[in-house]
């Protein structure tokens, strides 16, 4: 049940936006990119809300949708109460449903919303994700200006939203099944190392997507993961090798490859639910590639009263496996 | 794996923390900041004709000022990440923790946000301060009468 084979589900298109930070990074050609944590708004929480209206006005307006055209929106990101998706939704006349998985909220609703339009004959679906890093900062860590000093394995909330058009009309890129993951808890509980916290989770839906759908990991051409972060990549493909002796030589991080090495300020890669759409969108599947890629979103599931309280971080992943028509 | 192998596996693959580089950078960073101080003593002692009490009183009062002001203008939480502990002397150290979550939950109101956020980070110090300068106190009385 936690497996499923998707036949008839297709992303159309997807539309990002990156922030100021991701524009100097590895990927140049977003949609849109703002220059401003403000976004000409009062605050961040707002520019944030600001970002996925804009990112859905410009996906609708690309492919000359009106309203009444979509018929559900599922979106999450990571203020508290998923704020920034409720207040956007406030906006348009869409059916809603939020999701929180943290980081891995991306997949989560590709998963959602591909289910739901699965027994479908026609849908049009938006999945939304965002991340603001300062928001982030603000509600995670410290005030925003605390310039303390961290530690190398402090992975970087990325700036951005992504709006995907999931249809059932076929495209180039077909969503062909997902696995839901279990969340997973291995004792970590430093939250500046977020990528120990998310690698066993990783590994555990890696895994059972591999045994409920009878494959090698060899049988995916590329599996993405969303943001391990460049330590958490080599922690992963290490819990790996010594746990299932599997090696895995098709692996990317989007967190860890999404910024370039010279941007110092983001330590050991990027993280936010926004980090894996940005990246999957942008560079995989523009550079034509890969054919069948095994996205796995990560998420780490704490809260700063928990950490506080010094309990070990719980984390989660789902994988979804796409088959892209080069 | 269990959990304590598996935190073993971190700890390999954790880059190590280059200490004693950043304790030396400290040290110099640090004792420059209280080396500037001193000078700025002498100079308000020379040539303002302060009492040394004064002194050191006007120069407080100026490094907090000119710590929240770098701190607003974008500044020193960038200096801080690069020169590791050596900013966090208590005067500038302490502003900054103030302003920075001043400017951060001015938005949420004056009450609700500013108010009641702003001693974030530097509440511990003034509570913890107190309490340890209540029972140094008492000891000081003890001992010395």
């Amino acid at each position: 049940m936690a497996s499923k084979k998707i036949n008839h589900v297709y992303i159309k298109d997807a539309f990002s936006l990156a922030g100021p930070v991701e524009k100097d990074g590895s990927i140049k050609d977003y949609d849109i990119v703002i220059d401003d944590y403000y976004y000409r708004t009062k605050t961040f929480e707002q520019a944030e809300i600001k970002m996925q209206k804009v990112v859905i006005d410009n996906i609708l307006h690309r492919h000359h949708l009106v309203h009444s055209d979509i018929d559900l929106l599922v979106s999450g990101d990571l203020s508290n109460q998923i704020s920034v998706s409720s207040y956007t939704a406030s906006n348009y006349p869409f059916p809603f449903l939020g999701v929180y998985s943290a980081c891995a909220s991306f997949v989560e609703s590709l998963i959602v919303a591909s289910e739901m339009m699965e027994s479908k004959k026609k849908a049009n679906v938006l999945c939304v994700t965002s991340s603001h890093n300062l928001s982030a900062e603000k509600q995670f860590r410290f005030p925003i200006e605390y310039g303390s000093p961290k530690p190398n394995t402090t992975t970087f909330t990325a700036t951005g939203a992504v709006s995907v058009l999931l249809t059932k009309e076929v495209s180039n890129i077909r969503i062909e099944g997902y696995t839901i993951g279990s969340v997973v808890d291995l004792g970590c509980k430093d939250a500046s190392h977020m990528g120990a916290v998310m690698a066993p989770a990783v590994a555990k839906v890696l895994m059972n997507h591999l045994l409920d759908f009878q494959r090698n990991v060899d049988d995916y051409d590329l599996i993405l993961t969303g943001d391990l972060g460049c330590v958490g990549s080599k922690i992963l493909n290490e819990y790996v090798r010594r746990t299932y002796g599997i090696k895995m030589k098709n692996h990317l991080d989007a967190g860890c490859n999404l910024y370039l090495k010279s941007q110092e300020e983001t330590y050991a890669g990027a993280s936010g639910p926004v980090a894996l759409p940005l990246y999957l969108f942008n560079k995989v599947l523009k550079q034509k590639k890969w054919k069948k890629i095994l996205i796995i979103g990560c998420g780490s599931l704490h809260n700063p009263f928990f950490v506080n309280q010094k309990l070990s971080i719980p984390s989660i992943a789902h994988a979804v496996s796409l088959e892209v028509n080069l | 794996m269990n959990k304590d192998e598996y935190q073993k596996l971190v700890e390999e693959y954790t880059p190590k923390e280059k200490k004693l580089k950043n304790a030396v950078l400290a040290f110099f960073v640090g004792g420059a900041i209280g080396f500037i101080g001193e000078v700025i003593v002498t100079i308000l002692q020379t040539s303002f004709g302060l009492e040394v009490k004064d002194a050191y009183v006007w120069l407080c009062i100026l490094m907090i000022f000119v710590a929240s002001a770098l701190t607003a203008f974008g500044f020193f939480d960038n200096w801080v990440s690069k020169c590791k502990a050596g900013l966090f002397l208590p005067t500038t150290g302490f502003a900054h923790s103030v302003t920075s979550a001043a400017l951060d939950y001015r938005k949420d109101g004056f009450i609700t946000g500013l108010g009641s956020n702003v001693f974030k980070l530097a509440g511990s110090v003034i509570l913890y301060g107190m309490i340890g300068g209540f029972l140094f106190g008492i000891l000081g009385v003890i001992f010395h009468g």
